[in-house]
């Protein structure tokens, strides 16, 4: 039996929290008033602590199970980061105080973006963007304006086919027409590739790198000086970033305009899908273009904000961004330093190889050379045994693990990210059940099929539940 | 697969049946056990001109969204509302109750350039 | 300190097993040039270190509860019961992905369903997405889907009275769309209805108007509403949440969207982010609007159970032609409103927007009972209200600052030069006492 929604919980008068209203009559004209209350539930307390209690322990989080969850980065979340992100000199500070007000914040937010621009070799940082979507935005609006000012606005951005889909859909959101650079068979781009597909009209190439095949883009060089002699800029996706801590960074390959995702590389938590931020920096040529206002550090060694910038692209949102999220990404870079930070990005490369060579006679790698942070694995011979790819992450699930990026950048396949937060023990038990689904597909068709078996609820009706369409109570 | 030898079929899996010079139109078979289950259909409503070849209308399943192309040009003089309020007519009769909507052809030449059932079938390797 | 759990001689083990000798062969695909680089960082904190040096940052900052601060616009200091944060900080919603897998996900994907409820029994709306970024992005969000979804009008009528830094967004996200932006102006500090309707036509696809609006005032959002109908436009409404206890609803004048900044339910005011932005709509929108969206459904033994919904709008399936680029939402940040609104419930969403309203008259009387002062505009308003000040605000702020005093925020007058005008902002949260001490310290500056 499921939990009841609090809704049908509901009993006339409870009520857990009050105000201490007075009769006093409101003076509000009609037309401004509401006509009827809003039917929220009416229930004490403990049926609120209860009910939410109950269904934090229905879901997978990283605190109670492993995430081998490629492009995703599922790194351990330090609690460290939640206490000090949740001290009230951070959470009751109103965005718009004056500077001497919050010279604290300041000086995160003016630190972190300096230690931003070490990690990634870029010039200037802006810490506004709420996620990378909204980086990758932030960049593609920055790209344009930055075309605009040189007085020749351009129309194309190449994206690779493998690229995650934000990237596409941001550039066309930025104005900007798509052109998809077909995929090689050794999963690298070639310059061969590129080549023909770009021109004096492209303003800027979107890469991740690694790619999301795993692999690092041998030819990145190559690629970068094709795009800045057409004139073109070279955007990178940080979403892969946990790969190069310490390792090099992105600004010595060549790339103008990067994201990064705290809420992979530095550690900040998912939330169940947010909140995360998605920094995004810039060389030299680029910073008058960052959005409005930049921190600044006043010779006396105070911050203020500069909002006198004329060639801004303008706002992202309101305020400063998501500063809760920020704090637990300084905080987590304070705490590892460079050899911390390239201890991470080693550990997960290591990770990401043993899980690989530990699977590969069950499941093939995609491709041979060695991976980075991620593998891609293929799950063959599925046709034949009547399953899919999806059948197989139903079923890790009931393993106690969370199931594999799948599908995705290729047709059954299962990307693997195991990150550095994992014990040798972890990734060995996985491993081993990793290979009992291998056999499971071979013999065992129908428990595939209909799995997960030992999860909270048995496979959900995804057609049913976009059929026919319930979205609230 | 089914492939009716009564219909003419474009490239991108959209069937075509005439009647008089009106065409109504449809997804094949194929392309409908391609999408998987169908879970919403945006069509074209009547008056619109569409053109051979251009994206008119929308087919989604849980996974997946695809453009369906005009196969002929021509102004739209109906739509399937009853496909809009079950979508699963395009999985169950796709060549029947599931077709998506009806063109008043305005080049008739244009139906030399869709497939007959043999070439589609080669098409998609049947 | 790092927080990777495996000694150097598992990490020989596993490079052993995967056939190399060294983790330098894992990474010689890398150029070598690439790896020759410098850069500093700071060396590295125990925890105890860290700890310390945050909370010494955190204490160079002067909170809410320092200052008595009377600033909103935008973001605002509401009381969150306890229980919000010792259920929205368990380990399992934290650091929960998000819930594609629905199976392992059903805890986050029922609590946003309530969410998605609420919002709606709140708005008066009939869907509300899982959330986005904030009420700034909301703004823009809405205002690029009314563009896709009315081919041919390039138009977006807003307000002036919307929040200067919506606006700002807005204009920012669409600096690459066909989109022209037109500001309909005000008459005493709300949309001056006859001019609205001759800058609304065919050729706009939106209509989007904040109420309570930047200065305060609450709009006239039927009329609004009716115009921009009469002319096939949508039209958008930013609405400040916890107002709705009190101030009617969206849905009851038949908005397009509903939008706007979810800080107010349960989250904390964390320096301007992050809260949640809330985009809620018609049903007939909503194949069209952004964001993830849950569902209900049922599991193979016909148990109820949630899911994603509706994912082919969105970027991972339609790249390109996807409704939006957003990927996450602030989950978290709408897990905290689930609660903090089934918390207070039905009568205490109405309470606290009724003591809203009275501490902000009680306020608004007494500092106008200040000889020169006066408010601004002869609008109703809810939590907030404008003032004009015998003296330039910014001097007022300036003198106030040194006696931990706040009284509002410097606003520019939206009809002339002047800078007297002080928007001021009292929630729940200020007690008669603190009323008291702010009517006295602008005692100071009356005229005589």
């Amino acid at each position: 039996m499921r939990p009841p929604l609090l809704n049908e919980q509901s009993k006339p008068g409870l009520q857990a929290v009050a105000f201490p209203v007075t009769n006093d009559p409101v003076d509000l004209p009609a037309e401004h008033r509401r006509q009827t209350p809003a039917p929220l539930p009416e229930v004490a307390e403990v049926d609120v602590v209860r009910h939410f209690t109950i269904l934090s322990k229905d879901n997978f989080s990283v605190d109670t199970h492993f995430y081998p969850l490629g492009s995703c980065t599922m790194k351990y979340n330090p609690k460290v980061n939640e206490y000090v992100s949740a001290l009230p000199g951070f959470a009751q500070l109103h965005p718009l105080q004056p500077a001497s007000h919050a010279q604290g914040a300041m000086r995160l937010i003016f630190e972190l973006e300096q230690m931003l621009g070490e990690i990634c070799g870029m010039d200037a940082f802006t810490l506004q963007p709420a996620a990378g979507a909204h980086g990758e935005l932030t960049g593609m609006l920055i790209a344009r304006a930055a075309h605009l000012a040189r007085g020749k606005p351009r129309r194309k951005v190449l994206v690779p086919s493998s690229a995650h889909g934000t990237n596409p859909a941001s550039a066309r959101l930025a104005g900007f027409q798509i052109v998809t650079v077909p995929g090689a068979p050794d999963g690298l781009l070639h310059p061969d590739q590129v080549a023909p597909l770009i021109d004096e009209d492209t303003a800027a190439i979107m890469l991740t790198n690694p790619n999301t095949l795993g692999v690092f883009e041998e030819h990145i060089l190559e690629i970068a000086r094709m795009a800045h002699e057409k004139g073109a800029l070279l955007y990178y996706d940080g979403a892969n970033l946990n790969a190069l801590l310490g390792l090099c960074r992105p600004g010595d390959m060549g790339f103008d305009i990067v994201h990064v995702n705290l809420h992979k590389t530095f550690s900040t938590p998912h939330g169940g899908g947010g909140p995360g931020a998605g920094p995004v920096g810039v060389k030299k040529h680029l910073a008058p273009f960052l959005p409005s206002p930049r921190a600044q550090q006043n010779p006396d060694g105070s911050f203020s904000w500069q909002h006198n910038l004329p060639q801004s692209i303008g706002k992202m949102r309101a305020f400063h961004g998501n500063f809760s999220v920020l704090a637990r990404a300084y905080a987590y870079i304070r705490a590892l330093g460079w050899e911390g930070l390239r201890a991470a990005s080693r550990a997960a490369i290591i990770h990401a190889n043993y899980i690989k060579k530990q699977l590969e006679d069950k499941f093939p790698a995609y491709t041979n050379r060695p991976c980075m942070h991620e593998c891609v694995l293929m799950a063959n011979h599925l046709k034949e045994a009547g399953l899919t790819v999806r059948d197989i992450a139903k079923r890790i699930l009931d393993y106690g693990y969370h199931a594999p990026t799948i599908a995705w950048p290729i047709h059954d396949c299962l990307m693997i990210e195991p990150t550095e937060t994992e014990s040798k023990e972890t990734l060995d038990a996985f491993i081993s059940a990793m290979r009992k689904v291998a056999r499971e597909i071979e013999t065992e068709s129908y428990t595939l099929q209909h799995a997960p078996h030992h999860m909270p609820i048995q496979r959900v009706d995804e057609v049913k539940a976009a059929r026919e369409l319930r979205l609230r109570d | 697969m089914s492939i009716p030898n009564d219909l003419k079929f474009a490239a991108s899996h959209e069937w075509v049946r005439m009647e008089g010079d009106i065409a109504t139109v449809g997804i094949s078979d194929h392309a409908q056990k391609e999408l998987t289950d169908i879970v919403f259909v945006e069509l074209p409503s009547a008056g619109r001109q569409v053109e051979a070849g251009k994206e008119c209308a929308v087919v989604e399943s849980v996974k997946a969204a695809s453009d369906i192309y005009a196969p002929v040009s021509g102004e739209i003089t109906a739509s399937n509302d009853e496909l809009t309020a079950n979508p699963a007519l395009a999985n169950t009769d796709p060549y029947g109750k599931g077709w998506f909507f009806k063109v008043k052809l305005a080049n008739k030449a244009e139906l030399d350039k869709l497939l007959d059932p043999a070439a589609y079938g080669k098409s998609i390797g049947e | 300190m790092d927080f990777v759990p495996n000694s150097e001689a598992e990490f020989a083990a596993m490079l052993q097993a995967s056939g190399v000798s060294s983790f330098d062969d894992l990474v010689s695909c890398i150029p070598a040039k690439l790896k020759e680089f410098r850069s500093r960082l700071p060396a590295p904190l125990t925890e105890m270190e860290l700890v310390m040096e945050m909370e010494k940052l955190a204490a160079s900052n002067r909170t809410s509860r320092q200052v008595l601060s009377f600033l909103g616009a935008g973001i605002y200091d509401h009381f969150i019961p306890p229980a919000v944060d010792a259920l929205a900080s368990r380990g399992e919603f934290v650091t929960a992905y998000t819930p594609y897998q629905a199976e392992a996900s059903q805890g986050t994907l029922t609590a946003i369903y309530e969410y998605q409820s609420y919002l709606c029994a709140i708005t008066g709306m009939e869907v509300s997405n899982a959330s986005l970024y904030d009420g700034a992005s909301a703004v823009a969000e809405a205002g690029f889907l009314s563009l896709q979804a009315n081919s041919n009008r390039p138009r977006i009528v807003h307000a002036a009275s919307l929040h200067p830094e919506y606006l700002a967004t807005l204009q920012t996200y669409l600096a690459g769309q066909k989109a022209e932006f037109v500001s309909a102006p005000l008459k005493d500090g709300v949309l001056d209805l006859d001019a609205l309707a001759g800058l609304v036509n065919p050729r706009t696809c939106a209509l989007i108007v904040q109420s309570p609006n930047f200065h305060g005032c609450l709009e006239p959002m039927a009329q609004a509403a009716d115009i921009a109908h009469r002319h096939g436009a949508f039209f958008v409404a930013c609405v400040n949440p916890i107002s709705l206890g009190l101030i009617r609803p969206p849905g009851e004048y038949n908005a397009d969207f509903a939008v706007g900044e979810g800080q107010p339910l349960g989250c904390p005011m964390s320096f301007g982010g992050p809260g949640f932005g809330f985009l809620t709509s018609t049903k007939k929108l909503v194949h069209k609007i952004s964001g993830r969206i849950v569902g209900q459904t049922v599991d193979e033994n016909n148990q109820r159970s949630f899911c994603l919904t509706l994912q082919a709008r969105e970027q991972h399936i339609r790249r390109e032609k996807a409704t939006s680029n957003i990927c996450s939402n602030q989950a978290l940040m709408a897990l905290r409103a689930c609660i903090h609104l089934a918390l207070l419930g039905k009568r205490g969403f109405q309470q606290v927007a009724q003591l809203n309203h009275q501490r902000a008259h009680a306020a608004a009387a007494a500092i106008c009972g200040l000889r020169g002062f006066s408010l601004a505009f002869k609008q109703p308003f809810f939590n907030e209200f404008t003032i004009r000040c015998p003296v330039p605000s910014a001097d007022l702020l300036a003198r106030l600052e040194k006696e931990n005093l706040i009284p509002g925020l410097a606003v520019a007058d939206p009809n002339a030069k002047s800078s007297n005008l002080l928007l001021v902002c009292v929630t729940e949260t200020k007690t008669s006492d603190d009323i008291q001490r702010l009517v006295k310290a602008l005692a100071a500056f009356s005229t005589p």
